[in-house]
């Protein structure tokens, strides 16, 4: 990775309207869960007097159905949500990324074992064992962070293992391997390097189907468990006052559409900036 | 062509048998003694221990794998731990109604992503590709389950206009009664897969656009739509086959969310009744039937796209 490639993936996020939007968005979106306690509201007081309040001065985002500030619920949930996608890109990334360089790089029955290891992993329907998985394995933000990880891995692993193996043929790792470098060396200075790319737009990727598996699990009542919110379960109890206040539907779902937006979008620019023998959009 | 076939063949059973383990793992490593539902209170140590035989539970792990594979073959998915019926009857009860709606939703998604992509990847980067590119991110982006909600409140609750849940109205027994109950669903459903199969075909036209034969086309002095609908079309059209061998495995266990949502009375909702009643037999029979698809669909697809692409000869 030099920095010419750098300079264009920047100039490709900055100079795309959208790219920018996205990041701008997403930046705020992530201040706003990490600076959630600024709020003045308590996202778990409740308080009956307050019940369904529409958006306005005290509560710009209304209140829910037992009167608490709907604004602070969607900011304090937003960080679980924000965490889960992250902490389960990282996992599956980890896990992707081992898998994906031992089976491209040793090749072999190794390579084929992983191989239709994945495709086992891959064929089996994720969100019916995600359910699964998660009343079997109490709902915690730690344990659905994994159950995700462990559904996640198997596209940024088959990306990496291309990679790997269109690298390991490179003049450079002939010369390594010939000057008798161990293989783990390899790996690391020569192999590595050249996977970021593909690495860091998977799990980009990645982040968003993460967090779209949550807000799904949660929104069907298997993730994180009140009275903790997410902006998946906070949409599973709008419905129940839909008819008298639907904006409790509007705000949760809102959020959650325009990060996994913002991130699908960064994706796809991240891919044309690190790939110049594309043609730019 | 044939030694693509066989290939593919021998790819695909140890990945059936593998699946087939999965399988029996989870079912094994549940929680809770299966002999326990035959229990009565007022049975002997040994009357359980002759049920615990009788069920062969005291067999090795791989012998009762085999039995379990067996029965498997016959028909025999085993019985639901919470109603004690037949868990394959009672997945194929279900069948209809989610093959009925994902069918109909992967069919229209296919029909009109086919113009919407030629169309988008022809006019690249003008407005219409531009508006096209954006419902298509909309599209992969939103929650399916918002947008369900979202429908059901100006659909059903604002305007009256359709049920917002079941798949009939009691009582009435019409065509109709479902299609109005199944529009809503198929929508929420369509628009994802149209969303995906749009980038899909867009992104193969314009790669088709820069091919040779059509640079040949339009020195014959073809137009740009004689281009796109005789020639572009046919090759755009063999991804597709892929893409839908891909959506075999949604068949069964795709619309969980969707059917959940809606009520609708198809394998997803039933699949969600078996999670929360932790009925193990009733899950892993929709697994393994959703994964045997997906596997069996994959297989379809490759071969019928080498019959089709002569190009394609036993590589991968």
């Amino acid at each position: 990775m030099n920095r010419s490639t750098w300079k264009n993936v920047s100039s490709e996020l900055l100079e795309n309207r959208w790219g920018l939007a996205a990041l701008i968005l997403l930046i705020v979106l992530i201040l706003g869960a990490i600076f959630a306690f600024v709020s003045p509201n308590d996202p778990n007081e409740m308080n009956v007097l307050e019940r369904l309040k529409a958006p306005g001065a005290g509560h710009w985002f209304g209140t829910d159905e037992y009167g608490r500030d709907y604004l602070a619920r969607a900011l304090y949930g937003g960080r679980i949500s924000l965490l889960v996608g992250f902490s389960s890109m990282l996992v599956a990334t980890l896990i992707g990324v081992t898998v994906g360089v031992v089976s491209g790089y040793f090749g072999g029955w190794v390579d084929s074992i992983l191989m239709r290891l994945l495709d086992v992993v891959m064929s089996i329907p994720s969100f019916l064992i995600l359910l699964l998985l998660s009343v079997f394995l109490k709902p915690s933000v730690g344990n659905i962070i994994l159950i995700i990880a462990l559904l996640m891995w198997m596209n940024i692993s088959r990306v990496v293992r291309a990679e790997t193996m269109t690298i390991k043929e490179r003049e450079f790792v002939l010369y390594a391997k010939s000057s008798g470098q161990s293989t783990f060396g390899i790996i690391r200075r020569h192999i590595l390097p050249g996977l970021v790319p593909v690495i860091i737009v998977g799990a980009t990727n990645s982040i968003a189907s993460a967090i779209m598996m949550e807000s799904s699990l949660s929104f069907l009542g298997f993730g994180v468990q009140p009275p903790n919110a997410t902006w998946g379960s906070m949409l599973n109890s709008a419905q129940g006052s839909m008819a008298q206040a639907p904006y409790l539907a509007v705000f949760p779902g809102l959020l959650i559409l325009l990060t996994v937006l913002s991130f699908n979008v960064l994706g796809d620019i991240l891919r044309v900036g690190f790939e110049p023998k594309l043609i730019k959009r | 062509m044939r030694r693509l076939i066989i290939r593919r063949l021998l790819q695909t059973v140890p990945m059936l048998f593998f699946v087939s383990v999965v399988c029996f793992a989870m079912i094994k490593l549940a929680p809770g003694d299966p002999v326990l539902s035959f229990v009565t209170p007022n049975m002997h140590a040994e009357d359980i221990e002759r049920i615990r035989h009788n069920l062969g539970l005291d067999q090795p792990a791989y012998i009762q794998y085999l039995i379990w594979l067996k029965e498997l073959v016959r028909g025999n998915f085993g019985y639901s731990l919470v109603n004690h019926q037949p868990v394959l009857g009672q997945i194929m009860d279900r069948l209809p109604a989610t093959a009925g709606l994902m069918g109909s939703a992967i069919g229209l998604a296919v029909l009109l992503a086919i113009p919407f992509g030629l169309w988008a990847g022809a006019n690249r980067n003008r407005w219409i590709d531009r508006a096209i590119n954006f419902f298509s991110y909309l599209g992969i982006s939103v929650p399916v389950f918002w947008l369900a909600i979202l429908l059901i409140y100006l659909f059903a609750i604002h305007l009256h206009w359709l049920p917002s849940m079941g798949m009939r109205t009691i009582g009435v027994s019409s065509a109709a009664d479902v299609i109005r109950h199944g529009l809503l669903p198929c929508v929420v459903l369509t628009f994802g897969f149209l969303a995906v199969y749009v980038r899909y075909i867009r992104s193969s036209t314009i790669g088709q656009l820069k091919e040779d034969y059509v640079q040949i086309q339009y020195a014959f002095g073809s137009s740009k739509t004689t281009i796109l609908f005789r020639h572009v079309l046919k090759h755009v059209l063999l991804p597709v086959i892929t893409l839908l061998g891909m959506s075999m495995g949604d068949l069964v266990a795709g619309a969980i969310v969707t059917e959940t949502v809606f009520s609708w009375p198809g394998i997803g909702s039933l699949g969600m009744t078996a999670v929360r009643g932790m009925d193990y037999p009733l899950i892993m029979g929709i697994t393994l039937l959703s994964s045997v698809l997906l596997i069996l669909g994959n297989l379809a697809a490759d071969i019928l796209y080498s019959i089709v692409d002569p190009r394609i000869k036993g590589s991968r």
